[in-house]
């Protein structure tokens, strides 16, 4: 279980991470979709942020969806839903089986998949997150799963993008990383930073 | 009014204001009618409260067809039906259509008392399988 001071220490740290990194994630969008990544997310972390005392006094599953929900209502592009999607779903399996940290995971990601109507290879954030959870079921450390995440993010670099904007540039996505396994890396290097 | 509801949302609340007025031009006021654009700062985007609020005024019991432009739009009209209550998001849907010529053409076919399906459907004939 998650304890209040630590949900309060990862509210922050991803808020952190995400202001610290948003005109990165802006440059990686503008090459090759519409440049609005970093305002976006730190938009909706920002407003999590905001309400971190009241979110982190909730218990875990309900500071979870409540952060997803936050995303939903704020970052006002597809990652919005997409990120919201992962906290909302993370908090709704927490609910079922409390403390089952990886079957959590997997099942979130599996509803950003279907949220986005995307699948891994894609050169989505599904590319950093499919590898994570996998990672986080074999009991990884925190360490390597960090590594698997920036790892995956370089993969992306030599794909050619199937959904999303960057799609629309077809081969002329390909010899870029996407901002948004850009962004799912760095969230979870400050989750692994605070649990 | 029992005519479906038409909400267009786009990134832009020009593009989208801009087809309601071609709307309106064909079916004046016999269809229930919204739109939003931007994103919840104002700049270029979607914004989820402002989907659920347009799908509010565009209620009507026989339903409401969404039209988006881009990507987020979609996901994001998606989440908002979603987010909806279960009696009345059973009763939206987000059409695969372009913006304008799918709000003109499911408007033009709602106005005269098509079924949700039947305005979907005429939206997506623009679209290729
Ligand atoms: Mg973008």
């Amino acid at each position: 279980m998650i304890t209040s001071a630590q949900l309060k220490a990862l509210i922050e740290a991803l808020s952190a991470t995400v202001a610290a990194h948003a005109a990165e994630l802006t440059d990686l969008d503008s090459a090759i979709g519409d440049g609005d990544h970093g305002a976006n997310m730190k938009r909706g972390f920002d407003a999590v942020a905001g309400e971190a005392d009241a979110i982190s006094a909730k218990p875990e599953a309900e500071a979870l969806k409540a952060i997803g929900t936050k995303l939903v209502m704020t970052v006002g592009g597809a990652s919005g839903p997409l990120y919201g999607t992962l906290f909302l779903t993370l908090g709704k399996e927490l609910t079922v089986s409390p403390d089952d940290y990886p079957a959590a995971l997997r099942r979130a990601v599996d509803a950003v998949a279907a949220r986005g109507k995307s699948a891994y290879g894609q050169k989505t954030m599904l590319d950093v997150l499919y590898p994570v959870a996998e990672a986080v079921e074999a009991n990884k450390s925190k360490a390597e799963i960090v590594a698997v995440a920036h790892d995956a993010v370089a993969a992306t670099r030599d794909r050619k993008a199937i959904r999303g904007r960057a799609s629309f540039l077809g081969d002329r996505s390909i010899g870029h990383i996407d901002p948004g396994a850009r962004s799912s890396a760095l969230l979870v290097e400050a989750v692994a930073g605070v649990l | 009014m029992s005519n479906v509801g038409i909400v267009i949302v786009s990134h832009s609340p020009l593009v989208a204001e801009g087809a309601a007025d071609m709307v309106r031009q064909m079916v004046g006021d016999d269809v229930p009618l919204a739109w939003c654009g931007g994103n919840p700062d104002g700049g270029l985007g979607t914004s989820v409260e402002a989907i659920i609020a347009a799908i509010d005024r565009a209620w009507s019991e026989n339903g409401v067809a969404i039209l988006v432009d881009l990507g987020g739009a979609e996901t994001n009209s998606e989440m908002a039906v979603e987010m909806l209550d279960p009696a009345r998001a059973g009763k939206v849907v987000v059409c695969n259509a372009p913006v304008v010529e799918g709000a003109v053409m499911a408007a033009t076919e709602a106005s005269g008392g098509a079924s949700l399906a039947e305005v979907q459907a005429t939206a997506e004939e623009l679209s290729p399988a």
